[in-house]
């Protein structure tokens, strides 16, 4: 179904309102404090860190109330975000439209210059092959800039702090790479449709969303996915093009995808392909160690032989198609599944999705997340016990690590340390920078290593500090720090410096004290202290506390 | 002693003895008095799916000129742009002239018809499985360089053991074990205009002060490393044994891979790549397209080795790419993605002067799906190899996760 992507995201807050039994929390959930240094845990947890004048915002409020409004995205208004996002019109674009204006128009380009010289195709695997400025494919990759500036945008400025948080925890979790086949031109459709409106929602959900999501089923390559065995017209699902996605690094150097080869034989769909089925079991729901055999792997594989993409160049949707499918019985994790047809597939998403497994494996990554890069085994209990009591309701998952003793304990303060993205966000959050342009972070995410959308294989990427905290990364944000607070990124102000709001910066002033404060919640080294003290501008106040290592923990 | 004259060469071990070097320098320094300078490798990526017909042409397989016709290149001896023979049966496309005194030399080795037992010809997909040496799994994590790094922890390792030339960090080295990516070492620093080193000094002294252990340690490192390009001075740096890099982003980053080597920081494994190699039009034959990337990689490569001198003693240049191409040529004068490739293995240590693997043949009856040069050796030997005879780790299975690595199947590029 096509829609308006903010109707959808409506759509999926009330249906989950009326899913929603109660909200009474569990009994083992701890009274929340009230205090400094717990909200700015919890803001730095459930959102991406303070803006100057949140603390005292929530505190007027109450911590747990706020709790419970971020729980709720749909009842905060955003306006002022969606204002920012308003000239980006590929935002609200559907796939097809996307393919239509921007992917077809390219394509075309690309033949039509191939023509006219009778040279070579730009190459799709080329690391370093100069790519000549080119309107067309420019404007191709507008969409994957613009989805990009979005993210950056969105996590910076919304109110639904926790809606993106776990917008960004769940793409991560279902990761689809931009650079395979057309994915860059689907994600702005998966993102939008296929995972926000479920992170609070039913993760049968979410689960059955991205199954049919022909993002998805590129990366994973269902779509190819055959029974070897059917009389079937294999022919017919050859038209698409296979594999020729463009294997761009780094950024908008995107390689435009080329057309076909002529005589192209590459990838015919000779059978079945177990990608998707193993990484279903694996990254998605019951996890490596969650209890299937090979043989499972194959049996779930044949379940969606058969769950492919109508014009799979061209935008297309999801379509189940008979002519593809395995009608044959299977046995996935001990059930029998017969009948054959769609209906295969979407009972073992109803097997995966109840699992014990699944509500461990998930309640795992959750607590990793917002809790500890080593997960207490007994929030673990609690929050995988949730999740199989509620039917996988993630808004009562959520309420429940939220609210629960661990989330809010002191050894949880300052215990993870911050990805690249979370440290770019929550950077220009302390420092309420103005953003009117935000390639200059979509391109420093690239330098830290953690390239938006762009992230190989179906892991997604790595949630502990072990992933994140190295020589050159290191270095990295530094010099983001030195160039966000010296204005030299292109398109962002930072105009009120932290230090210099208090009172006047300087060597020996309140300003040091005054940003360590605001920033930092008055707890750092002294010599932490100190460094930033004796800074001789604002400007390097600031950069000094950005770059400091208690600003790279939340 | 080979160690103690490149220390005094390159001026830092005057620094070590001033009292002045970056302390993970005192660490090689010492290290490099006790024991034997580590063994080094540099792996090169040819992004794209270089067609390994038209590298190391079998010329001697008449298949060859029949599923060719106009791009093969010529046999030996028949004009400018014919093969340069190497054994009576393959020969170097013409633009790796550069790489015959390798060679000759018993220094450069061959292993054909080498890939991966998965059938993907998505450069996405095979890139990935290259790189992870997990063919057939998408979901590994780490890459199979960072695993050979913590397979064989190092006490005294340095920033620079492994250092990528490129902007971001390669899947082959990514893993828990620390790896640099740093696209032009001149620029690694902290960048303020003339307030760096001022800046830098108070990031560093908060970093040195922070009771993290994690942080203090990599801000040390990131510290010591600033220190230690700052002294090598990339800016003047000059060749060696007249090498003469091609002044192209591949050339630059294997000089710089060079300098590293050569200022003993401690840099064990170096990664750079190039792409081009997508050649589905037009491909050319002993010149064209393809036969103009292969100069920038054939001289690049040879100026390398002649700028390492003898270091080249104790380090293995090892080129690979996804995936080789279909034999027969398409109707664009070019040719699709194909099955199996070549890779060359260029050091001190290897058995040179001999193409490697079994050769399968180009009839259709021998190719891979009937269309492919069929893969004989499993990259992962020769991966394996390299891990357990070059670079010395004993257990190599953590690294090779999945795969039952015998000697017995390795090439033999090492005696």
């Amino acid at each position: 179904m096509r829609s308006d992507p903010f109707k959808t995201a409506c759509m999926g807050g009330l249906a989950a309102t009326v899913l929603l039994v109660a909200g009474r929390q569990q009994s083992s959930a701890a009274t929340v404090p009230n205090d400094e240094k717990t909200i700015v845990h919890v803001l730095n947890r459930i959102g991406f860190g303070p803006r100057p004048g949140d603390v005292e915002t929530i505190r007027a409020t109450g911590l747990q109330a706020y709790i419970e409004q971020q729980l709720r995205p749909d009842r905060i208004s955003d306006a002022s975000t969606e204002a920012r996002l308003s000239g980006f019109p590929t935002l609200r674009m559907n796939s097809r439209e996307l393919s239509d204006q921007y992917e077809r128009p390219a394509m075309e380009a690309r033949r039509q210059q191939q023509a006219a010289k009778g040279g070579n195709l730009a190459d799709p695997g080329s690391a370093a092959s100069p790519q000549m400025p080119d309107p067309v494919q420019q404007r191709a990759n507008r969409v994957i800039v613009e989805l990009s500036e979005q993210k950056m945008l969105r996590a910076a400025y919304s109110e639904r702090q926790l809606q993106e948080v776990l917008t960004d925890f769940w793409f991560n979790h279902f990761n689809v790479d931009a650079r395979k086949g057309p994915d860059r031109f689907l994600l702005t459709e998966y993102e939008r449709d296929t995972i926000r409106p479920h992170v609070l929602g039913k993760f049968r959900d979410l689960l059955e969303a991205t199954a049919k999501s022909p993002a998805m089923l590129f990366y994973l390559d269902n779509w190819m996915s055959v029974d070897p065995n059917g009389p079937h017209p294999v022919g017919q699902v050859q038209r698409g093009g296979f594999g020729r996605g463009g294997f761009g690094r780094g950024g908008f150097a995107f390689p435009p995808t080329p057309p076909r080869p002529a005589n192209a034989q590459q990838n015919r769909p000779k059978g079945l392909n177990e990608n998707y089925g193993r990484e279903l079991m694996e990254l998605h729901t019951l996890g490596v160690d969650g209890g299937y055999t090979q043989r499972d792997v194959t049996e779930v594989a044949r379940a969606f032989t058969g769950w492919t993409i109508q014009n799979p160049r061209l935008g297309g949707e999801f379509k189940f198609d008979a002519r593809l499918h395995d009608p044959g019985q299977k046995v996935v994790l001990g059930h029998v599944i017969t009948g054959g047809g769609q209906n295969d597939g979407e009972q073992v998403l109803d097997i995966l999705a109840k699992h014990p497994s699944t509500a461990h494996f998930i309640a795992t990554a959750l607590v990793r997340r917002f809790v500890s890069d080593t997960p207490p085994p007994a929030l673990v209990g609690r929050v995988a016990a949730r999740f199989l009591d509620t039917g996988g309701d993630l808004r009562e998952v959520m309420r429940t690590l939220l609210t629960s003793h661990e989330f809010l304990s002191p050894d949880a303060y300052r215990a993870k340390v911050k990805t690249p993205f979370e440290f770019v966000v929550s950077a220009v959050r302390a420092t309420a920078a103005d953003v009117q342009e935000a390639t200059s972070l979509v391109r420093t995410m690239q330098q830290l290593g953690m390239p938006l959308y762009m992230c190989q294989p179906p892991t997604g990427y790595k949630d502990t500090a072990d992933a994140w905290v190295n020589t050159g990364a290191l270095v990295s944000r530094m010099n983001f720090a030195l160039q966000l607070a010296g204005n030299k990124l292109p398109g962002i102000t930072v105009s009120s410096h932290p230090a210099a709001e208090g009172g006047p910066g300087g060597p020996g002033g309140p300003g040091g004290d005054d940003i360590v404060s605001t920033v930092l919640n008055d707890d750092v080294s002294e010599t932490t202290r100190a460094t930033i003290a004796k800074a001789t501008t604002t400007e390097q106040m600031t950069a000094l506390t950005l770059g400091s290592p208690e600003f790279q923990r939340r | 002693m080979t160690s103690r004259r490149i220390f005094l060469k390159n001026g830092a071990f005057a620094l070590v003895s001033l009292g002045f070097a970056p302390s993970f320098l005192t660490r090689t320094a010492f290290a490099a008095g006790a024991t034997t300078r580590s063994k080094r490798l540099i792996a090169i990526f040819q992004r794209g799916a270089v067609d390994g017909l038209s590298v190391v042409v079998p010329f001697g397989d008449n298949e060859y000129y029949r599923s060719r016709p106009s791009i093969a290149i010529p046999r030996p001896n028949s004009g400018d742009m014919s093969a340069v023979d190497l054994n009576g049966f393959f020969g170097f496309n013409p633009r790796l002239q550069p790489l015959k005194s390798l060679w000759d030399a018993r220094q450069l080795a061959i292993v054909h018809a080498c890939g991966s037992p998965d059938n993907t010809r998505s450069h996405f997909d095979a890139q990935d499985y290259m790189e992870t040496a997990t063919p057939g799994v998408k979901s590994t994590s780490d890459g199979w360089l960072n695993r050979y790094l913590q397979a064989r922890h190092v006490e005294a390792a340095t920033p620079f053991r492994a250092v990528a030339l490129t902007q971001q960090l390669p899947r082959m080295l990514q893993g828990i074990a620390p790896a640099l990516a740093v696209n032009q070492i001149g620029q690694f620093g902290i960048r303020a205009g003339q307030a760096s080193d001022a800046i830098g000094a108070s990031f560093e002294a908060e970093f040195a002060a922070a009771a993290d252990q994690v942080l203090n340690n990599t801000g040390r490192e990131a510290f010591d490393a600033i220190k230690m390009l700052k002294i090598a001075d990339p800016s003047k740096y000059r060749p060696e044994n007249g090498a003469a890099y091609p002044r192209t982003p591949f050339g630059q980053a294997l000089q710089q891979i060079a300098q590293l080597s050569k200022a003993d920081v401690g840099l064990e494994v170096a990664f750079a790549d190039l792409g081009g190699w997508d050649t589905h039009v037009n491909q050319g034959s002993g010149q064209g397209q393809l036969a103009t990337r292969l100069d920038d990689f054939g001289r690049g490569l040879a100026a390398l080795v002649t700028d390492l001198g003898d270091r080249m003693e104790d380090t293995v240049v090892l080129t690979m790419s996804e995936f080789g191409r279909a034999v027969n040529e398409n109707g664009n004068r070019g040719t699709d993605h194909g099955h199996g490739n070549a890779m060359i293995a260029i050091g001190g240590g290897i058995r040179g002067g001999h193409v490697y693997g079994k050769w399968p043949g180009l009839a259709v009856g021998q190719r891979y799906e009937g269309r492919d040069l069929a893969v004989t050796t499993d990259f992962r030997d020769v991966f394996g190899e390299i891990v357990v005879r070059h670079l010395g780790v004993e257990d190599a299975r953590s690294i090779f996760p999945g795969y039952n690595l015998q000697a017995a199947k390795f090439p033999g590029l090492f005696a």
